[in-house]
């Protein structure tokens, strides 16, 4: 084997190491987006518990009882982490 | 009769603040994978189109039904336009219909003609209520992230441009989620508010 062709065959084993710790770096927040939105709710549930009408529903209205904003960002973030993300990790591995 | 069953407008910008949430992570999503993994699933490349232009058909009844005076209307209407426009523009992108990458350039247009209707429309100054804080603050960055759509069109491949559209969204519905119908900012309420509730 030529010192030249090593070489070359060197620096694409080490491209495909470094494509490959990208990929494996990008599903980790793709599937981490989710939880972290999730997150976000929960802090604002705790921050404002007042929003969560649910809580203390006595005397509240039918919308208020409906809308319930810090539980519609969990939602969404649980939405995002069971239906979008396992699909596109999934995916991001199957890249050649 | 009707006003007592109506849902208050706090409620729908917490409903269109959700939708965008939703579109935010897709796109973020979306600009961390790159075209060629998002597209490996064909219903994934009508998520974002879809969603927005429903938002744009959802946008007309809340120009019916909420606002109080013509600019305000104009105003709604025109985000309702401007919503089904560039949903309608990326579906035919994503269905193949459309093949020119300046299509992208709907998005851009959507974002400066809701930022001027942000500014036009909002008569009060930053500090009135938190309503028109939250006004200014959307108008000035719809016109500021209207780049990233821009360089979109012209660099589709650009991580860079693609999280930053992203990035407006998410930013979008933290905003929405903050208004209230009268609420003070930072302190500041007009006596010409009205009384602020929780």
């Amino acid at each position: 084997m030529s010192a030249d062709f090593a070489h070359r065959l060197r620096r694409h084993d080490d491209e495909t190491a470094v494509d490959a710790r990208s990929r494996a770096l990008r599903a980790r927040i793709v599937m981490a987006l989710g939880p972290a939105t999730v997150l976000g709710g929960v802090i604002w549930a705790v921050v404002q518990p007042w929003r969560l009408t649910l809580l203390h529903p006595h005397g509240q209205g039918l919308w208020w009882l409906i809308v319930e904003p810090p539980l519609y960002v969990i939602v969404v973030g649980l939405i995002f982490r069971l239906v979008i993300a396992p699909g596109l990790a999934e995916d991001l591995e199957r890249v050649p | 009769m009707i006003a007592g069953i109506m849902p208050q407008a706090e409620f729908v910008h917490w409903w269109f603040a959700t939708g965008f949430l939703m579109l935010g992570l897709v796109l973020f999503a979306e600009a961390l994978v790159g075209p060629e993994v998002w597209g490996m699933r064909p219903w994934r490349t009508y998520i974002w189109p879809g969603l927005c232009f429903v938002m744009g058909i959802l946008m007309w009844p809340v120009m019916t039904f909420f606002t109080n005076s013509a600019i305000h209307m104009v105003a709604h209407g025109s985000w309702a336009e401007v919503l089904m426009l560039c949903g309608a523009a990326e579906l035919g992108v994503a269905r193949g219909k459309l093949h020119s990458q300046y299509w992208r350039l709907t998005s851009s247009l959507a974002l400066i003609v809701s930022g001027t209707a942000f500014l036009v429309h909002e008569q009060n100054h930053w500090l009135f209520a938190r309503a028109a804080f939250l006004h200014h603050t959307l108008g000035w960055t719809a016109l500021v992230f209207a780049a990233f759509p821009l360089m979109l069109a012209l660099r589709p491949r650009s991580m860079f441009a693609a999280s930053g559209f992203a990035t407006f969204f998410i930013v979008l519905a933290v905003l929405l989620y903050c208004d209230r119908d009268v609420a003070p900012i930072f302190g500041h309420l007009s006596q010409f508010a009205g009384p602020p509730h929780r």
